[in-house]
């Protein structure tokens, strides 16, 4: 399939499905409220199945998410690592490169950033956070650059490899939380330590900027980043080659482009914003400590996974990712008030659950999509083999600095486009795997 | 170090490196079968851990480890027919939709033991098929008896396995199916073999396979935990892709994975090994995993049409 949608003429179209009819449009716009719904009912049913009303556990849930500037601030502090990781994600996926190592790169990128503010805590307050957020930065990248690498050059599938990496991430976590970086001063009997470092210097935490509530500088840090990744991706000649080489390593080989090196690439810079999730994850805590429990999720809460799902629910686009983490962030935040008002110990678990049942329906709900849009006719056929770029309006010229106007996929918009819809997934990121 | 090369120690660390791989080499087995047949499943860890809670409930609620593994067979082949349905009938992402399927079992099972279990209470497995089954004669083989004759029948299974299924992936009509829907679908759909067929089978073959390795990683651990599996079902996957496709090199993967894991065990019981350092320690099978997947997996040819769903005309 890459080699035709490579060969296709470029030819400017409207962008999307045709605009008559209700199933189109349910189509476009509706797929990802009928995912959200179709799972919350699901909830629902388990929520009475297990002898709670799932009324009050919902009205709990949106409150505790959003209802007032507490709730708000708390929902976008749990949405700043969802959304680093989903922007990380966004990347890899469009490079086709399916990184679920999230997790992995989260607890190396913190390992990274508190061994930083832990060996310099004297340095002052302006350099000293730059200097952990991108100690956090280099630690998932490197993180990142190892399977990254290896798929490149050796061929090894990138998603065996970072769930490997994350076995290997989480005991390294362990080691060094409860051998090297602990707490020395903490005076509980040796065996009953807590595996966590000590209260780091005061001059790298982020700072407050809502005073009485938790929203921290992390917050304003994350959007900008997800600005900046949109405008790497598609306004910058390195985000064209990402998106080129996941739609078709083949035409992109012929263009000339370093497949493999963007690939490798592309997986580190992925790497990257997950160990600056793990890093923000460090330094916004409430502790302000790093703090496990010794379990694969004690430190990450799954973050590195639930990132997955915020990029697919964002379209694999930065901007709508920022949307996506908020709501993700609010379901989660949410969980913990709905758990206190049905009074019950498996919050924490329904909401697990929850977000599982969302992708699901998301997953398939894309899948029906592609496939009807496939059905209906050769304009929708060529409309799916090219979906993945929204063709510029006539005679704009390409705003992304190293395509040219042969290459089909150079998805520059005008200004004057309409913005991009989110798509849930690049298409086939099944061919270019081995 | 001397205390470990004692024929004792050794043959202990190899017998427990058995029990620790054969929930490995069941899953493992089962996903090979399913990849073969075209459809990658990284929802085998989430599935692992239903049917270790269903097993679990069971063997608590009646004291029979045999209904236990019986419900976590079922539990198996029911989410193995919902991933088919999400897979293969609806056509979606393979790669999201195990983790999706992961995500939402690792929350409910979750949720189910803390609804109805809440404290966690160990099974009891003192007799019966599901503890140690001595194998007559063959027991008595010196080192060797007590290394591989005296496990539970589960092991057993699943060791027979490997050339049943060896037998059945390249010498049946069956097996050549799969082979035909891993490989090729159109080719297999002209020639009038029903590539959903074949993939929905299986598809819940290998689920049903994740089932019993979630209830064999019950009896070796005699009790249940959130997230029980720390990871077990994923690694099953990445063997598949070790063993390149074929039983019998999966199942040494699962084996000396299995045998890192117990090696490492007894060090640090004997303390050749310091307890700081057992976290470390920890990583080895995984490390050793990656590093294999570095050297050998660019030998084997993963099934050509694994992970693309078949859409009749449409390449």
């Amino acid at each position: 399939m890459s080699q035709h949608e490579a060969s296709l003429p470029r030819k400017a179209q409207p962008t999307g499905i045709a605009a008559t009819g209700w199933k189109p449009l349910f189509l476009r716009w509706l797929t990802l409220p009928t995912a959200a719904i179709g799972a919350l009912l699901i909830g629902a049913l388990i929520i009475a199945a297990m002898g709670a009303n799932p009324l009050t556990g919902y009205h709990a849930l949106l409150t505790g998410a959003f209802g007032g500037s507490y709730a708000l601030a708390s929902t976008a502090v749990k949405a700043v690592p969802l959304l680093l990781v989903g922007i990380g994600i966004c990347i890899s996926f469009r490079a086709n490169v399916l990184n679920i190592g999230g997790e992995g790169q989260i607890v190396m990128g913190a390992l990274a950033g508190a061994a930083t503010a832990l060996a310099l805590p004297n340095l002052p307050r302006i350099v000293l956070i730059p200097l952990v957020l991108l100690a956090g930065c280099v630690g998932g990248g490197i993180w990142g650059a190892i399977p990254g690498i290896f798929k490149a050059y050796r061929n090894v599938n990138e998603v065996l490899s970072t769930i490997m990496l994350n076995l290997v991430a989480v005991q390294l976590m362990n080691y060094l939380l409860a051998g090297p970086m602990i707490d020395k001063s903490e005076s509980f009997a040796v065996v009953g330590r807590i595996p966590q470092t000590r209260l780091l210097s005061p001059n790298s935490w982020l700072p407050i900027i809502v005073p009485g509530t938790q929203l921290h500088l992390g917050v304003v840090i994350a959007v900008l980043v997800a600005v900046a990744v949109y405008v790497l991706l598609w306004r910058t000649g390195i985000g064209f080659r990402i998106r080129a080489v996941g739609l078709s390593t083949d035409a992109s080989r012929y263009a000339g482009m370093a497949v493999k090196r963007t690939m490798a690439m592309a997986l580190t810079l992925s790497g990257a914003m997950c160990g600056l999730a793990g890093a923000m994850l460090v330094f916004g805590s409430i502790s302000h400590r790093m703090v496990t429990d010794g379990t694969l999720t004690g430190f990450t809460g799954s973050d590195g996974y639930y990132g997955i799902v915020v990029a697919l629910f964002g379209g694999l686009n930065p901007l709508w990712t920022i949307l996506s983490a908020f709501l993700f962030g609010g379901l989660l935040v949410g969980g913990v008030s709905m758990g206190i008002a049905l009074n019950v110990p498996y919050s924490s678990d329904l909401v697990t659950t929850i977000v599982g049942l969302v992708v699901c329906f998301v997953v398939a709900l894309d899948a029906i999509r592609r496939r009807s849009s496939l059905q209906s006719g050769p304009t929708s056929l060529r409309q799916l083999l090219t979906r993945n770029w929204h063709p510029p309006a006539d005679g704009s010229p390409g705003a992304a600095p190293s395509s040219t106007s042969s290459q089909p996929n150079d998805d520059a918009t005008a200004p004057s486009a309409p913005p991009p819809v989110p798509e849930l997934i690049p298409a086939d990121p099944r061919d270019a795997l081995p | 170090m001397n205390q470990f090369f004692t024929v004792a120690v050794l043959s202990a660390t190899v017998a427990s490196g058995i029990a620790l791989g054969c929930p490995l080499l069941l899953a493992a087995l089962g996903e090979t079968v399913g990849q073969r047949s075209g459809v990658l499943n990284l929802g085998v860890d989430g599935i692992m851990l239903l049917s270790a809670f269903g097993a679990y409930f069971v063997a608590l609620r009646t004291g029979s480890i045999a209904l236990g593994v019986l419900v976590a067979l079922g539990i198996g082949a029911v989410m193995g027919l919902i991933t088919a349905f999400i897979n293969v009938t609806v056509r979606a992402e393979q790669g999201i939709s195990g983790i999706a399927i992961y995500i939402a079992a690792l929350g409910l099972s979750g949720l189910l033991f803390e609804r109805y279990v809440g404290t966690p209470l160990p099974i009891t497995n003192s007799s019966g098929p599901f503890s140690a089954v001595d194998i007559p004669l063959l027991d008595r083989i010196p080192y060797v008896g007590t290394m591989f004759f005296k496990q539970n029948v589960l092991v057993y299974l699943a060791i027979l396995l490997i050339p049943v299924l060896t037998f059945a992936l390249h010498r049946t009509t069956y097996g050549m199916k799969v082979h035909a829907a891993g490989e090729n679908p159109a080719a297999a759909d002209t020639l009038g073999i029903s590539v959903s067929r074949v993939r929905y089978s299986a598809v819940i073959f290998g689920c049903t396979m994740a089932g019993l390795a979630g209830a064999a990683l019950l009896i070796v651990d005699g009790i249940f935990q959130e997230n029980l599996t720390q990871g077990a079902g994923f690694i099953a996957v990445a063997l598949v892709y070790f063993g390149g496709w074929r039983p019998g090199a999966v199942a040494l993967g699962a084996l000396l994975y299995g045998l890192t894991g117990a090696v490492i065990l007894t060090w640090k019981t004997l303390g050749i090994i310091p307890l700081s350092l057992s976290d470390l320690a920890a990583t080895a099978p995984a490390v050793i995993v990656v590093l294999a997947l570095l050297f050998l997996v660019g030998r084997y040819r993963q099934p050509t049409a694994l992970s693309k769903p078949y859409l009749r005309g449409v390449m």
